[in-house]
């Protein structure tokens, strides 16, 4: 027994399997990159090779077409789990000097009496993804973008250090005794909507997603409409866009008001 | 001749209680979503389930059950005592070794990802250095298998190898190069991601790596199952093997086409050019053929049988057949369940067809009835037909046996067709919470509710099942005949060289990875701007 047996076309299982095999790739080949993608009505290729590279799955310059009118800006942030991880202490102190200035709306130790959010004790990268989309536009407001507008990338990396330093003290909201809502245990699987706790905390806490427990009703109800409405657009991939056009107004004001009853301090946190 | 009864009986055993623990499992799963219970509030308990049930039915359990078969047939094939026994005994232990410290981080809920990943979800190391061991343990028995029938060539040259080792030594060698695939995406991708060391995966080559295993493994499961078929079917109800060689080319042509299709698994896929989706579309069609191959062989071969047993006429020879022997109501049970399955996959496989079906309860009713249904069933066959060999003691009763299959048998069908049917309605798999109460699924619930009574069923019949092995052990001894494979009608004197070797099948196994998986891989491997940010689960 010897391959030099074996692998020669004398050999008529050698010859009739590579030739059979042989035969039905370049078969299939002609078939799926070039009869199929001619057939494609809608689709019109330059060349044979321009039909082939499509089959194959190379990306290439879409054909040149019309760009319509620029839409807003969307959100640039890319946040990774181990950013912002371990701060030194002198981000830290570069960032309590820095939020000197959020003290009037944000509270001095980072708890609001002003419907603003409660930054004491939230995740770094909350705070250092809305400050970035602040500065580039993709979230704008009237108080926080001239705010934003000349901090650097460290000074935002400190500013966020800072308020993810502070502890999560208990604000300054009233307790509720109501019932947990549906619309937060389960969400509404139908609607394509997760429960609240699986991206922001109780269930797992996805990255960028900020814990939600005592902050203001008014306002996360506000954020909610304007997620739905389309005001605000910085959310990636449309995820909380996609969630609060689908809640009714009867949910949104569940949603808010159940958070804003709970205390911070059971949300455990990630570092 | 069977010497290592120990070694074989260790994988046997640890492969049915894996199974037992995941059978349970699954059956909870039905139930937590069904319309039967409320809803555990909590998915990420779902998912921790969904896990273990998976890594434990997909890698551990028929992995153990090929590998301890494997073992059986080498010996009791080739005539000869296994020749690396310790090394086996490493293997073994190495997948007990893996299989814990996997199922410690999924217990922890630290490693809720499912068991085919899904990057960029990314879990606890541990759960995938887990995995990993054991692939590895499975790699030393390819070697043994390898090896073997090496040892048994040197002192038989030229002759023909058995048919039972021949298709076993197949199997292996599926698995040692379909195994790569998910091999390289864990080392490469996933390892250095859970490990720390990055903080980005490109999920889309991840995906193409994973679909290169994906598909085969199936085949490497169905591996027994085939074996059985062709080597102990025949034998046990009291017949002869149709054709050596028709086992012989579908055991090859497993070996070959098996594995250069599971981008059919991608369809959906953007990453993968629609070329490629195409090629490997065509290939899929071609796995039919081993299988209506063996469909053939075996009728005839069951005919034989039941002619011998003074059946008559185009159909009057069925009834004649040994229908109390536990073998023949398996084979039976297994072929009804293929053609419903294989039916099924052929849908899949189709890329207009699958749109419809894709991410829906058809896929996951689908794979339940080719593995749990056609597959496992002839796994519980060949514990019943090895067991006495094993253990020198008879079966306690063919009857529990008998109920135990036809359990099986409509556990099976009660779950998986309305699961089929829901998926055909548009209800999307892995989600761990239905509302049942609104309008567009409560028609649905019905279907769901009888799909959970189907998994009791099934736990029924599984732990009968582990119950008859285990009292087994306490019957009195008896002495069992020597173990034999089915004899062919006509004696096999000379094969082939072709069909005697593997070289050419694997030549050929490897050169289709290349030209169908080479392009799609390569480009983006070499792309840059693929990776995503890994979204790490239960990091808190």
């Amino acid at each position: 027994m010897s391959t030099r047996e074996l692998f020669t076309f004398k050999n008529a299982y050698f010859s009739a399997s590579v030739g059979i095999t042989a035969g039905l790739f370049v078969l299939t080949a002609l078939g799926g990159f070039i009869l199929l993608p001619y057939l494609q009505k809608e689709v019109r290729f330059a060349s044979l090779w321009d039909a082939i590279c499509s089959a194959a799955g190379l990306p290439q310059r879409a054909a040149a077409v019309a760009t319509g009118k620029v839409g807003p800006r969307l959100t640039e942030a890319v946040l990774t789990p181990t950013m912002l991880a371990r701060p030194s202490q002198e981000s830290i102190g570069r960032g309590a000097t820095l939020a000197h200035r959020c003290a009037i709306c944000h509270g001095p130790t980072g708890l609001s009496r002003a419907d603003s959010p409660n930054l004491a004790g939230q995740y770094a990268s909350v705070i250092y993804k809305q400050m970035l989309d602040f500065r580039s536009g993709a979230r704008t407001s009237a108080i926080m973008s001239p705010f934003a507008a000349d901090l650097t990338d460290q000074e935002i990396a400190d500013v966020a250090a800072y308020y993810a330093y502070l502890p999560r003290l208990p604000a300054y909201h009233p307790e509720r005794k109501a019932p947990k809502p549906r619309i937060v245990i389960y969400g509404a699987p139908l609607r394509g909507i997760a429960p609240c706790g699986s991206c922001h905390g109780s269930l797992d806490n996805k990255v960028g997603s900020p814990w939600l427990e005592g902050q203001s009703e008014v306002y996360m109800r506000e954020q909610l409409l304007a997620f739905a409405s389309g005001q605000r657009r910085n959310d990636i991939s449309q995820q909380m866009r996609n969630i609060a056009r689908a809640m009714t107004q009867q949910e949104i004001d569940e949603a808010a008001a159940y958070y804003a009853s709970q205390p911070p301090d059971v949300v455990k946190a990630v570092d | 001749m069977l010497e290592n009864r120990k070694l074989i009986l260790a994988h046997f055993w640890l492969a049915f209680a894996a199974f037992g623990l995941a059978l349970l499992m699954g059956a909870w799963q039905m139930f937590v979503r069904s319309p039967l219970y409320t809803w555990i509030s909590n998915p990420e308990w779902y998912y921790r389930s969904l896990t273990a049930h998976g890594t434990v039915m997909g890698y551990v359990f028929p992995t153990l059950v090929a590998m301890g078969f494997g073992y059986a047939i080498t010996e009791s094939a080739l005539k000869q005592r296994l020749v690396g026994v310790r090394w086996a005994w490493v293997g073994f232990w190495l997948i007990v070794t893996g299989s814990i410290m996997a199922m410690v981080p999924v217990a922890l809920g630290r490693a809720s990802v499912l068991y085919t990943f899904y990057p960029p979800l990314i879990g606890n190391a541990f759960y995938y250095i887990g995995v990993v061991l054991v692939v590895v343990g499975s790699w030393i028995w390819v070697a043994l298998m390898s090896i073997n029938l090496r040892v048994w060539r040197r002192t038989h040259p030229g002759e023909p190898v058995p048919l039972a080792m021949f298709a076993n030594v197949a199997g292996s060698y599926l698995w040692a190069w379909t195994a790569v695939g998910a091999a390289l995406e864990l080392l490469l991708q996933i390892i250095p991601v859970a490990l720390g060391w990055r903080t980005t995966i490109d999920a889309g080559l991840a995906r193409v790596f994973f679909s290169w295993t994906l598909h085969a493994i199936v085949y490497f499961w169905l591996m027994p199952t085939y074996i059985a078929y062709y080597t102990i079917v025949p034998r046990a109800i009291g017949g002869r093997l149709y054709s050596d060689t028709m086992g012989r080319i579908a055991f090859i042509l497993f070996l070959v086409v098996a594995m250069p299709i599971g981008i059919h698994h991608t369809f959906a896929d953007p990453q993968v050019g629609a070329g490629f989706k195409f090629i490997h579309s065509a290939f899929t069609a071609l796995v039919a053929l081993p299988t209506l191959l063996t469909v053939f062989t075996i009728c005839a071969s069951v005919e034989i049988a039941a002619r011998l047993r003074g059946g008559r006429g185009p159909f009057g020879w069925i009834p004649a057949l040994p229908w109390r022997n536990p073998i023949m109501l398996a084979v039976a049970f297994s072929f009804v369940l293929l053609g419903f399955g294989g039916a099924g996959g052929l849908i899949n496989m189709s890329y207009q067809l699958d749109s419809a079906v894709h991410n829906t309860q058809w896929i996951t009713g689908h794979f339940h009835l080719i593995f749990g249904g056609a597959i496992v069933i002839m796994y519980f066959a060949i514990a019943y037909d090895l067991w006495p060999h094993l253990t020198g003691r008879a079966l306690p009763s063919l009857k529990l046996v008998r109920t135990q299959l036809w359990l099986w048998f409509v556990g099976m069908i009660v779950t998986t067709f309305p699961w089929h049917w829901v998926g055909i309605l548009g209800m999307p798999r892995r989600m761990a919470y239905y509302d049942y109460a609104d309008p567009a699924i409560a028609p649905q619930a019905f279907s769901v509710t009888l799909s959970a009574i189907g998994a009791f069923i099934l736990l029924i019949s599984g732990l009968l099942f582990l119950f008859i092995l285990a009292t087994a052990h306490r019957q009195p001894a008896s002495e069992a005949s020597e173990y034999r494979f089915s004899l062919p009608i006509h004696p096999v004197r000379s094969v082939p060289l072709a069909l005697n070797t593997f070289a050419i099948w694997v030549a050929l196994m490897i050169g289709l990875t290349i030209t169908n998986y080479g392009y799609p891989i390569l480009t983006l491997a070499a792309r840059s701007d693929t990776s995503v940010p890994a979204v790490y689960v239960g990091a808190q």
